[in-house]
């Protein structure tokens, strides 16, 4: 059985590192923060201005000040920091941010990244995802392995406008896990009852090793 | 100077013209100057440039100008939650200039601060280095973007004391401290004007020297997403 949306969030959650920052991205990405290990202390950063994101709020103590990058209402920790958007990219950009774990429409053999829009189709923007691609330390993709019809979103080379160009170091899809190193991409594991013929098979890019 | 006026309109006078470029403080609907937004509907300015992260939503924040065909063009990261937004787009009403959102906060920042341009490598490779410089520093390649200074700057604050200092709260200080640098003029709107001396000097987000009108109102400070979670039984 292929891992189902929580189970990619945990797999996910096991790239985590004690005193991490890391910035993580709308959809299945924000469900990692529901698996992060024991004894692993990592802190969340909002590029709206915040370091030291908390769960959501108990129903009647929302605040419309503070406010995740999702624009979902949040809460803060102790050790929480608020700061302007310039700042929130600089330490982006900086590298000081250790790793994002990002959703993904596709990615290439070459660690290139389209996750921001769909020619002809609605356009919503960017956001802050070039940026935080061009600026952490390591960048994590999860997304399934293939599209609805089957097609494989894990590529040659990306058909859709890119977010960033080689910048993926780790690719977690419901099939496996896969690294981007010279010359194409190295399987690390496969999920739970996928065979690598299974992996290899729903996988356009080159695999190497 | 006096810095503290009697309402929006007031603080926005002889400041507003037809083709100016407006920098807008928010992030979503967090942090929005919507007071100076209902004033600029008023008045009824046209052919507006408008750098904002966002884009409001239908009825309230920035879509408020974009229902009166007030804006030209927009500068934005995203723009995902406005019907009416997309339609003028679409139907090519509405000039829409992406910048990835550290890129638009960095070129306010910088356009503040008499930075003309600087180099990010956030977009190489993609259609947003296209046309634009490349520089190659320590082995990687950089593109060139350049600093924004507006007309007039549009802020939101928490607090301010009379000559301008200002507090925000939370998260809702995100673009209002480089949108308030980047304008020729910058107008705010906060929720208190307390008295001077009443804030201490140490814990000032954003210096008087960049704000030169205050308003203080009631804010609506709508919420775009709510979203909670249930209290466990102990």
């Amino acid at each position: 059985m292929p891992w189902d949306r929580n189970q990619m969030a945990a797999r996910a959650a096991q790239e985590l590192r004690d005193g991490w920052y890391v910035n993580l991205g709308i959809g299945i990405p924000t469900l990692v923060a529901n698996y992060i290990p024991e004894g692993v202390s990592v802190t969340l950063q909002s590029e709206n201005g915040m370091l030291g994101m908390g769960p959501f709020p108990f129903e009647g103590e929302e605040d419309p000040d503070l406010i995740n990058a999702g624009k979902q209402t949040i809460t803060e920790l102790p050790q929480t920091a608020y700061f302007d958007s310039a700042q929130s990219f600089a330490m982006i950009r900086g590298g000081k941010i250790a790793m994002a774990i990002l959703g993904g429409m596709e990615v290439s053999e070459e660690g290139d990244l389209a996750n921001w829009m769909i020619p002809g189709k609605l356009v919503k923007g960017m956001g802050g995802a070039m940026d935080l691609v061009a600026g952490v330390g390591r960048v994590v993709v999860v997304m399934d392995h293939t599209s609805k019809h089957g097609e494989s979103k894990v590529l040659h080379k990306c058909s859709l406008p890119l977010t960033g160009k080689g910048v993926v170091n780790r690719i977690i899809t419901n099939l496996g896990v896969l690294d981007v190193v010279p010359g194409g991409l190295k399987i690390v594991e496969c999920a739970d009852g996928v065979t690598e013929a299974e992996l290899r098979a729903a996988t356009e890019a080159t695999i190497v090793g | 100077m006096k810095k503290v006026y009697g309402s929006a309109a007031e603080a926005l006078d002889g400041l507003l013209f037809d083709g100016m470029f407006i920098a807008a403080g928010g992030f979503g609907l967090c942090g929005i100057p919507e007071l100076l937004i209902a004033a600029i509907k008023e008045a009824g300015t046209k052919d507006l440039t408008i750098a904002s992260n966002n884009a409001g939503v239908d009825g309230f924040g920035l879509g408020v100008l974009l229902a009166t065909r007030q804006v030209k063009k927009m500068i934005s990261s995203y723009v995902g939650e406005n019907a009416e937004f997309m339609r003028q787009y679409l139907s090519g009403e509405l000039e829409l200039e992406f910048n990835p959102q550290g890129t638009l906060a960095e070129r306010m920042r910088a356009g503040g601060a008499g930075i003309p341009g600087f180099y990010t490598a956030t977009g190489v490779g993609t259609v947003i280095a296209e046309g634009k410089e490349h520089h190659v520093f320590d082995g990687r390649t950089y593109i060139l973007e350049r600093g924004i200074v507006a007309d007039l700057s549009i802020v939101k604050a928490w607090k301010a004391d009379p000559s301008g200092n200002l507090v925000f709260r939370k998260t809702a200080r995100n673009f209002n401290v480089p949108a308030a640098t980047c304008g020729k003029v910058c107008v705010v709107e906060v929720e208190e004007i307390v008295p001077l001396g009443s804030l201490d000097p140490d814990t000032i987000h954003l210096p008087g020297i960049y704000v030169h009108r205050i308003i203080q109102g009631p804010h609506e400070k709508r919420i775009e997403q709510r979203t909670v979670r249930k209290k466990e039984a102990v």
